[in-house]
């Protein structure tokens, strides 16, 4: 039965549905007994006059403020990009695949409009976005443009159910945002209006609704504003020190700003044309909410702007291992340039995303290395970079990882040292104690004493360990039980942490005795 | 025949079924027979016959006009064989005898006229009058039609478009003759109380039209008026979900070539139970974008997601957020509480087996330890040197040097006797008063009775030092001395009441302080300064006032097996060491349990002892350690006393699973002994 609510009775979804859904319950009892007396017409009369709901109040309920909403919105957007994935046919009602679609095309919109894209991600699973909204970080993951292979084992009705309340959700969540920035909703494409959205060809593209989704779907048009912007409308913010703040607390944030700001017009001036063998959607997406143009291939998409040959084109994303006509005059780069770009909040050496050569590890910009945490040394390279040092021509660089290398070799000895500290002091003793019972023995004999170089730090070092362990067999119980278990937690990290820089090592060497290899091979 | 191949047609000219429409002659004619070579039906006779009918009852029949004169053969259809030998052919309708035409010709004359005759080829013979008839052009063509298989009929079409008179959409002819009902004729019932009951439910609104149907949803700004007091009660405490957890660097599709699992780590995730794997995917990578596939689990992670949402109670959970190094309690440093051992001094070797005792005199010069190998050994403290070895009968349970300076005497605990040892040693003043004091002894007159037997030694035992030999009934456990060294304990091993004995030199007295046996005594002690005498058992520690002669306390050690057992100097404070590792500190003051509880040593506790003078105390364990430890007490009574360890000595290595056996201080100086079970006996200063 398509109709009712599939929920277990003890979700508190369920609660908070069925109160006042009682006209609801009463026809799904109806229906399931016509059904059962196969009475058809009732069924269809029954069907025909389903008594419709509305989830606003329960989202008002839910939410009470904007920014609760927001904070929720996750997996919201997860699920109606997922939603809008589906083929219309089958699963789930095509409405509702259809609101999805418009839905979180609107969204993108939004964030396109107000530039608050922060970070991308492409994982194996699918494509992380991060953006942030009103403060909010809002982070959503859309699947990989291909055909889903249903699975068998997923009760879509109560997928289903649930999108129901996040169309709902994000419905009201867009209105909300469009008209924070003064924008139209429903959305209205900028300088359409005088078109009016009619096929210019003469030919019928797609149903007049259809289409103008479609154009709203390209995201390469900017969208009509209620009142056109100024330009005198960037006033600079009147700066108030918040209290409590330090001047150096005060210059971070500044400095975060500017980065910020800097950020968001990172494609500026830069326009992009995508081939047709990149995915269209990410890309063009997160180029305009970087302030980059972008065009495609007229047949790959409603909504081109220019054309391959037009001769202003700065970057095309191209994924093929080899071009064969190549224009002066613009870069060829592979897709993953724009996500690493975005991440690292700066336009990145083009050299090494040229079509066909072998791309360095896209790494998650998600991850913040703690004290102790494992970095792999692309990401040392990329915080270098940030920093403002040049890395220099690449044989200084590979230099540079050596060292790197070399330091963290470093890192982990010292590491390990302290981990072993108590075992060297042990067999120390047992030496110690070794050579004393040997001079005591039987045979006396003098010999010239060495003069022992007394380390003044690690007689310090160890001193503190010793008074530390003597500390630790103080505590009570509880508290040990505690300690014992924070500090195998961080062991076990720094054991990870080793195994992972073993790893990168054995890597490295392996590849460097290759080139070596390689180039004897030359030279013979 | 022509009938049966074209569909029946009203009307059609053809029909054999309607050959009385026909206009025929009068009387009745026979068929011509068509023996005429050239007139020979490819389908046989059946196709003759046809063509027989067909010529005769064909209404155009015209030959039937051109015969001279009226002979028509009334035999019937007959077949003409049965006139062959006859003259006559048949007999006309008078009746008269019709005769055979002469036929006359032979073979060449019939040639002649078949040469001769142009009309040879259409004339035929007919079979009934015998006559020769010449077919007309007409006849001539209906025959050649006929043999092509053409209908006879010139002007028949059998290709026109069929008329439908009876299917499932023209009926023209009714299948039953049956007349019409009556009900046919009047309104049904039925349908009108159908009617009359869709009328009722439309008049009370039970069944309504069709609503418009409205897709598009419409919104509006929800949070116009935002107010955060409106939340309803159950969305108090409403905890809102935890968000999903974001990727790191292995969920990348180029991750760097580290967070690629080999593959061995491969095997093991797949071996993994999917709910205990660390991560739901196994690392990838990927050359380019374009080789990336979709992930076969993205409908399912959602899915999963949702069940979480909806299905999995959500609880504040206080993660304890502590800085380790704040859990570990504030001591002062031992650096601030030396004088304490630090290091090994010397090593005290002789013995071949275990050491089990030590003992030290008073002033701090001389050391004696008893082994399992027998012998008593006088150590010189501040050498190492042994001064002197006592091969006893027995392995050295206890020994104890008498605490009053003033005399030299070693209570010595050899199996079932305490030997009392002048060890000659220091002094000779000092051991000669001592030897002295011993002679002076007078019995009494009367014979008391004792629970042990007081020997003096033998001249020969009296060259090796020994002066008095105590007889137990038992084996000795342990010996020790009364703070003014008149008396002295001996613990049996033993499980009666007859456990714990208190032995007086002077007056060679022995006497059972207990009427019962309180379970197994480990060990016993006398306060350093009051009448009270300290009885460990396994589990409890009870102090008895000696001169009241009872029961003052009883300690709860909290363990499951005192081992041994010291007294601070102040007389306050005892500590017990057991063999589950423990050392209970007791403050006699504060309570009758515990006031710490020290898990320092991770095997059991041998011995324990405090010093003299320092506010230190040592636990000596099976793990070969001995702990120092700073224990402080103060005057005031109102602070607690400060424990704090203050030093790990490591040395004594460890044999048959058995490290320190016995730890002492040097009376005077921050020093500490320890015996072990490899046979030595160590000082650390």
């Amino acid at each position: 039965m398509q109709g009712g609510l599939h929920l277990p009775p003890s979700s508190p979804w369920k609660r908070a549905l069925s109160l006042p859904f009682s006209a609801l319950q009463v026809f799904v009892r109806k229906l399931r007994k016509a059904y059962g007396k196969s009475e058809w017409s009732t069924v269809e009369r029954l069907k025909d006059n389903k008594p419709s709901y509305k989830l606003d109040h329960i989202v008002k309920e839910r939410y009470p403020t904007f920014i609760d909403a927001l904070r929720d919105l996750d997996d919201a957007l997860s699920m109606c990009f997922l939603f809008s994935t589906f083929p219309r046919t089958g699963k789930c009602h095509v409405q509702i695949i259809q609101l999805c679609r418009r839905l979180s095309v609107e969204f993108l919109n939004y964030v396109i409009a107000s530039r608050s894209l922060r970070k991308v991600f492409l994982s194996i699973k699918g494509i992380y976005y991060q953006a942030e909204v009103l403060g909010q970080p809002i982070t959503w993951i859309t699947p990989y443009a291909f055909a889903h292979d249903h699975p068998t084992d997923v009760d879509y009705r109560v997928m289903a159910t649930f999108t129901e309340f996040y169309t709902t959700l994000l419905g009201f969540v867009n209105f909300r945002l469009y008209h924070s920035l003064n924008l139209l909703y429903p959305p209205k494409i900028e300088g359409q209006s005088e078109v009016e959205l009619k096929p210019t060809e003469g030919e019928a593209y797609a149903m007049d609704s259809e289409s103008y989704l479609e154009k709203l779907s390209a995201l390469s048009a900017s969208l009509a504003r209620v009142v056109a912007p100024t330009p005198e409308d960037d006033v600079e913010m009147d700066e108030f020190p918040v209290e409590g703040e330090t001047a150096e607390q005060m210059d971070a944030r500044k400095k975060e700003q500017e980065v910020l700001e800097k950020q968001k017009k990172l494609f500026e001036g830069l326009r992009f044309f995508l081939n047709r063998e990149v995915p269209r959607e990410p890309l063009a997406f997160i180029i305009r909410c970087f302030g980059g143009q972008v065009s495609w291939d007229k047949s790959l998409c409603i909504g081109a702007t220019y054309d391959v040959s037009d001769p202003s084109i700065t970057h095309q994303i191209v994924d093929r291992p080899r071009l064969e006509q190549q224009v002066v005059g613009r870069y060829y780069l592979q897709p993953q340039w724009v996500f690493d770009s975005v991440n690292a909040k700066l336009c990145l050496p083009v050299a090494d995303y040229f079509p066909g050569v072998l791309l360095p590890p896209h790494l998650s910009p998600f991850v913040t290395e703690q004290e102790g945490d494992y970095i792999p040394p692309e990401k040392l390279k990329l915080l270098a970079m940030q920093r403002g040092e040049n890395a220099g021509e690449e044989s200084e660089e590979e230099e540079e990882e050596e060292e790197e290398d070399d330091n963290d070799d470093d890192d982990e000895e010292e590491e390990e040292e302290e981990d072993d500290s108590e075992k060297e002091e042990e067999t120390k003793l047992k030496k110690m104690e070794e050579q004393k019972t040997q001079s005591k023995a039987l045979p006396v004999k003098v010999t010239a004493g060495k003069v022992r170089l007394e380390d003044k730090q690690r007689l310090e070092q160890e001193q503190q360990s010793e008074e530390k362990r003597l500390a630790i067999m103080m505590m009570k119980k509880r508290e040990k039980y505690l300690y014992k278990k924070i500090m195998f937690g961080k062991k076990r990290k720094v054991r990870e942490a080793n195994k992972l820089a073993e790893k990168r090592k054995a890597h490295d060497t392996a590849i460097k005795e290759e080139k070596k290899k390689n180039k004897k091979a030359r030279r013979a | 025949s022509a009938g049966s191949r074209s569909p029946p047609r009203p009307g059609a000219p053809a029909r054999p079924q309607q050959p009385l429409s026909v206009p025929w002659p009068a009387g009745r004619v026979d068929c011509p027979s068509l023996s005429c070579p050239a007139f020979v039906s490819p389908s046989g006779t059946q196709g003759c016959i046809c063509v027989e009918l067909c010529v005769l009852h064909h209404p155009h029949a015209a030959f039937l006009s051109t015969l001279p004169q009226d002979i028509r053969n009334t035999v019937g259809n007959i077949p003409m064989e049965w006139y062959q030998d006859f003259p006559h052919i048949g007999y006309d309708l008078e009746g008269k005898k019709i005769y055979k035409p002469i036929r006359n010709k032979d073979e060449l004359d019939k040639f002649l006229e078949k040469m001769e005759n142009p009309d040879y080829w259409r004339t035929v013979q007919d079979k009934m009058t015998g006559a020769d008839i010449k077919l007309t052009d007409e006849q001539v063509d209906l025959v050649h039609r006929l043999q092509k298989g053409q209908f006879g009929d010139v002007h028949f079409d059998p290709y026109e478009p069929a008329i439908d008179f009876f299917s499932h959409e023209v009926m023209i002819h009714p299948v039953t003759n049956r007349p019409a009902d009556k009900r046919s004729f009047i309104p049904s019932l039925i349908e009108k109380e159908k009617v009359s009951k869709l009328v009722h439910a439309i008049k009370m609104g039970w069944i309504k039209p069709r609503k418009p149907k409205e897709d598009t949803p419409t919104y509006y700004d929800l949070w116009a008026h935002e107010d955060p007091n409106s939340i309803l009660g159950r969305h108090k405490m409403h905890v809102p979900a935890p968000k999903m957890k974001l990727p790191g660097h292995e969920e990348s599709y180029n991750p760097p070539p580290e967070y690629l699992p080999s593959e061995e780590e491969k095997l093991a995730w797949e071996q993994q139970e999917p709910a205990e794997r660390k991560l739901n995917f196994v690392p990838r990578q990927y050359r380019c974008l374009r080789a990336v596939p979709a992930y076969s689990r993205f409908i399912h992670e959602r899915f999963e997601r949702c069940l979480d949402l909806y299905l999995c109670p959500r609880q504040r959970k206080m993660r304890v957020n502590v800085d380790p190094e704040d859990l570990i309690p504030k001591l002062p440093k031992p650096r601030d509480l030396q004088p304490f051992p630090t290091t090994q001094a010397l090593v005290y070797r002789g013995h071949s087996s275990l050491v089990r005792c030590l003992s030290i005199c008073p002033g701090g010069q001389w050391l004696v330890s008893g082994s399992d190998d027998c012998t008593v050994r006088f150590w010189e403290v501040s050498t190492a040197r042994c001064m002197k070895t006592l091969p006893l009968a027995g392995v050295v349970k206890s020994i104890s040097w008498n605490p009053n300076p003033t005399i030299c005497l070693v209570a010595i605990a050899v199996e079932q006797s305490v030997l009392l040892v002048n060890p000659s040693l220091g002094d000779k003043l000092l051991y000669g008063a001592t030897d002295q004091l011993l002679e002076s002894y007078v019995a009494p007159e009367e014979e008391r009775v004792q629970p042990v037997q007081w020997v003096a030694a033998t001249t020969e035992e009296h060259g090796k030092g020994i002066r008095l030999v105590v007889q137990h009934s038992r084996p000795v456990k342990q010996v020790t001395w009364h703070g003014k060294g008149d008396y002295f304990a001996s613990v049996l091993a033993d499980n009666s009441n007859m456990q714990v004995l208190i032995h007086q030199t002077s007056k060679r007295w022995s006497q059972n302080p207990f009427r019962k046996s309180k379970g197994l005594v480990q060990c016993v002690l006398f306060h350093p300064i009051r009448p009270y005498f300290f009885v460990a058992t396994q589990r409890y520690v009870r102090v008895y006032n000696l001169l009241k002669q009872e029961l003052t306390k009883k300690l709860m050690t909290n363990c499951k097996w005192v081992s041994s057992m010291a007294i601070h100097p102040g007389g306050d404070n005892i500590i017990c060491g057991s063999y589950d590792s423990k050392l209970a500190w007791f403050d006699l003051d504060l309570s009758t349990r515990p006031y710490q509880l020290l898990r320092h040593h991770k095997k059991a506790l041998r011995s324990v002892a405090f010093h003299k003078h320092y506010p230190l105390f040592a636990s000596g364990s099976d793990d070969g350690s001995v702990i120092v430890c700073h224990g402080m007490v103060y005057n005031d009574l109102l602070q607690n006393p400060l424990l704090v360890p203050v030093k790990v000595l490591k040395g004594h290595a460890l044999t048959w699973d058995l490290g320190v056996l016995d730890v002492l201080f040097h009376p005077t100086q921050p020093w500490v002994f320890s015996s072990g079970a490899d046979g030595t006996v160590r000082l650390f200063t």
